[in-house]
């Protein structure tokens, strides 16, 4: 299974997510930048964090049109598996693979902290290695992170299992206090309907190491390459 | 031509960086009752350019964003 980790100009947990691929996971994995449009040596593709052309317009639009993203949406359409963390997860909500949009933090701030998420579905690859209701602590830091969805599609999310975590505490409860930026129903990640492609805005490579001091995000990548 | 995109967060969703302002101004001793904060690109473009398309299809996001064109 050989990985390709998307660079756009803005991208800064590019490098982060890579490293974490070859010398945790050890696996194979190469950069692919955003003028490339040739992805038949790849099985999984990362779309890391940052603030791909500075945020500019919205967070992730000027990413979404690019030659490599046209790539990444037919990659997406043929099966091919795709994790957009953070930016990403705005790059592909724009793109228009994911469902929804993500809006400013309600509080008008930058959040820059740990978070506990709730695993809402252990049905889907990137959560097959946990359990339903547990609770994983990871970093998150954006700006514009309010999840938002129309009534009609939150409700199709939570009939196709394709909500994945949920802002919680650690012993997994979620409500408003635990909502730190104001998503609809505390989501923190989703998958599209063929479970191919997700998003989320937790990190999870930066917490893959003890030397970390914390590898709770481990198991998100392990269960993608079981 | 000279055309403007008057992009707004969309009536129903909450604005932070207008409530900021509306925050603001309140406390200046403003009676302000709603402040929202939008963008506006302003294009310099031939007249053949169809600025609809460039707005549905590049510009606004229809889920959270409305707009207007302002054609000079």
């Amino acid at each position: 299974m050989k990985f390709g980790v998307c660079v756009f100009p803005g991208s800064n947990c590019d490098y982060d997510t890579y490293y974490v691929i070859r010398d945790v996971l050890e696996r194979d994995v190469r950069f692919i930048y955003h003028n490339e449009t040739d992805l038949k040596d790849v099985d999984v593709l990362i779309l890391p964090g940052g603030f791909s052309f500075g945020d500019y317009v919205r967070p992730g639009l000027l990413a979404s049109k690019t030659a490599l993203m046209d790539a990444v949406i037919d990659f997406a359409h043929k099966g091919g598996i795709v994790l957009g963390i953070c930016n990403g997860f705005q790059i592909l909500t724009e793109a228009g693979l994911l469902p929804g949009a993500l809006l400013p933090n309600i509080n008008g701030r930058f959040i820059c902290k740990d978070v506990y998420i709730r695993i809402e579905t252990n049905s889907r690859i990137l959560t097959n290695k946990l359990k339903k209701g547990e609770a994983l602590r990871l970093p998150i830091a954006h700006h514009d992170g309010r999840y938002y969805v129309d009534d009609k599609t939150l409700k199709e999310l939570e009939e196709n299992e394709q909500i994945i975590f949920r802002y919680a505490d650690k012993e997994g409860n979620a409500n408003g206090e635990t909502n730190p930026n104001g998503s609809i129903s505390n989501i923190a990640g989703i998958c599209n309907k063929e479970g191919n492609v997700f998003g989320m805005m937790p990190h999870p490579e930066r917490a893959s190491e003890d030397v970390l001091g914390n590898h709770d995000g481990l198991m998100l990548w392990y269960s993608l390459i079981s | 031509m000279k055309v403007r995109i008057l992009i707004m967060p969309k009536e129903g969703l909450l604005d932070p960086q207008g409530r900021a302002v509306t925050e603001l101004l309140t406390s200046k001793g403003y009676k302000i009752e709603s402040a929202k904060v939008g963008k506006v690109i302003e294009m310099e473009v031939d007249d053949s350019v169809d600025i609809e398309e460039i707005a549905k299809k590049y510009l606004v996001n229809p889920l959270i964003e409305s707009y207007k064109v302002e054609k000079e």
